[in-house]
């Protein structure tokens, strides 16, 4: 425990939240998506959202990352009303400084691009033009997420899910981006694939210091990725904390069902 | 024709093509949609380019049609008659000579000079269409200026062939703002869109977009700094005219594997046979 509080310390240098969530709601039609969630991020810091299906995870990270618009509450990033940036600077930032990781991969890759096209894609798009430095950029990355060199030129169609996954992860850290938005980055793989993943994404947060918002229904991952855990249940948050603790002493009713729910092999 | 208005359309339909001309002209290489018109020809025999035509045509105009740089194939005698029959308007076959010049997939060999509007018959004016499906989407990046996909398709090609193999319609910059689709030109006539005198319009019958490359507009041809554009064509010289700086057409000769190569433009080729060049097969004095 003392050395993971020792890291979270290093990490968390600056005061000043990256993100500052402050009650913010989503209504779908009457029906609550997700209502008066408040919380911050700070630079390096991992963020757990769990919670069970329709509790307004997803709902919630569509609204930090901008896909929708909450109906109230304000989002602050680095210190910038999300709400009153207009779209092309919410677009500049969405494929510079933040990234996005899809429970599918498909979703977040192009299917009929090469692996290096795809690694490549958000380098072009902020204005790379050697194709030389782009393709060792690519490979550098591939390398980086365990895929072999002389799959850069295979379309991810050709890849495992797992493979699709560890691409699409590459794909969106090219940049360098400092928030990264995880929707249920392991859901739909075996567990050996997951935990490789897992390995892989705790290496990454770590050695890049990136600020994760990170949500999932899978309380194992949440344990080995993030520092702070949020628990969701119908659009509201019932308890937050530092992970261990949360996992370790729930308070809520809710949570304590949700911990005592997982299977023990 | 006295059945017919003049050139086919009738005045309102050309008032709103120039509109979208205009508009065009105006924001060089912004796709204009505009209320295309069912023709007398099936799309993607130039609807679009034949409506365009339509529009700029005034009876003192003389028409010259091309279809790869042919004056004499299928789709340019037909939209030749086709004026001939519906404005009346004088029609050539030589570039110097021509006011308008409708063309699919070639820009003329002889230079074009101020007061000439060249019209291309364009299938898929958006250059995004098979990067991105959603048309919402491509409107969106021509907006925002979003064209990094554009060059993840140069980097496919020489990730996959060495070499940047994107042979026509090679994708273009206008005036460093909107990304073209320069119609299914070689890229050898890439060159020649930039900083051309005449007017240059775009029209896609079936999409109902039309674009302009107002005269003198800067284009330049995407590309990567290490594997830079190349306006390629076949590595010989006219069989007929010798020119060895023309476009040029394969065309096999038997069944044996002969073949021989000639100018894709015939009035190029024309001209210069009857000023005395000869190439590998020609025959002196031999031009028509």
């Amino acid at each position: 425990m003392g050395a993971v509080d020792m890291d979270i310390c290093a990490r968390v240098k600056e005061d000043r939240p990256l993100l500052s969530v402050q009650g913010v709601k989503k209504l779908y039609g009457n029906r609550i998506g997700c209502t008066d969630v408040t919380f911050d991020l700070f630079p390096g810091e991992v963020l757990g959202i769990v919670g069970e299906s329709g509790s307004g995870k997803s709902t919630l990270l569509g609204c930090l990352a901008g896909h929708l618009k909450p109906d109230a509450g304000r989002i602050l990033y680095d210190g910038r009303d999300m709400g009153a940036l207009g779209e092309p600077e919410r677009r500049r930032l969405s494929r510079t400084e933040w990234a996005f990781v899809h429970q599918n991969a498909r979703d977040g890759l192009r299917m009929g691009v090469s692996a290096g096209g795809n690694v490549g894609e958000r380098l072009m798009a902020v204005g790379a033009r050697n194709y030389g430095t782009i393709r060792d950029t690519a490979a550098d990355w591939l390398g980086r997420v365990e895929i072999a060199a002389d799959r850069i030129d295979d379309r991810p169609s050709a890849f495992s899910g797992g493979m699709q996954q560890r691409l699409q992860i590459a794909r969106n850290l090219v940049t360098g981006p400092r928030l990264v938005f995880m929707d249920e980055p392991t859901g739909g793989l075996d567990v050996s694939v997951q935990a490789r993943l897992l390995d892989l994404l705790r290496g990454l947060v770590r050695d890049l210091g990136l600020s994760v918002v990170i949500v999932t229904h899978d309380l194992a991952v949440v344990r080995l990725l993030a520092d702070r855990l949020m628990v969701m249940k119908s659009g509201r948050v019932v308890e937050q904390g530092l992970t261990d603790q949360v996992l370790d002493d729930p308070q809520h009713g809710y949570t304590q069902l949700l911990v005592s729910s997982v299977l023990q092999v | 024709m006295s059945d017919y208005n003049f050139a086919y359309l009738d005045e309102q339909t050309k008032r709103m093509i120039r509109r979208a001309i205009l508009k065009g002209i105006a924001v060089p290489g912004y796709q204009v949609p505009f209320a295309s018109r069912e023709m007398p020809m099936p799309y993607g025999w130039g609807t679009g380019g034949v409506q365009v035509t339509a529009a700029c045509l005034t009876p003192d105009d003389r028409l010259k049609v091309i279809d790869q740089g042919a004056d004499d194939t299928t789709n340019a005698v037909s939209i030749r008659k086709f004026f001939q029959r519906s404005a009346g308007v004088a029609v050539t076959e030589a570039t110097a000579e021509a006011t308008v010049i409708q063309t699919r997939h070639r820009i003329p060999e002889t230079p074009l000079c101020e007061g000439q509007i060249l019209v291309y018959q364009v299938p898929i004016p958006e250059p995004l269409r098979f990067l991105e499906p959603r048309e919402t989407e491509t409107r969106k990046m021509h907006e925002l200026e979003e064209y990094g996909l554009m060059h993840v398709k140069l980097y496919e090609d020489i990730a996959r062939h060495g070499t940047i193999a994107t042979a026509y319609a090679y994708p273009v910059k206008v005036e460093e703002r909107y990304v073209m689709d320069p119609s299914p030109i070689p890229k050898f006539d890439n060159p020649k869109l930039s900083d051309n005198p005449a007017i240059q319009l775009f029209g896609a019958g079936r999409e109902q977009r039309i674009y302009a490359l107002p005269p003198y507009t800067q284009v330049v041809s995407l590309d990567f700094e290490d594997h830079p554009f190349e306006a390629s064509k076949a590595p010989h010289d006219c069989d007929l005219c010798g020119a060895g700086d023309s476009y040029l057409d394969e065309v096999i000769t038997d069944d044996r594997g002969s073949r021989m190569y000639v100018c894709s433009d015939t009035d190029f080729c024309a001209g210069r046979r009857a000023a005395g060049h000869v190439g590998r097969l020609g025959q002196p004095g031999a031009a028509e």
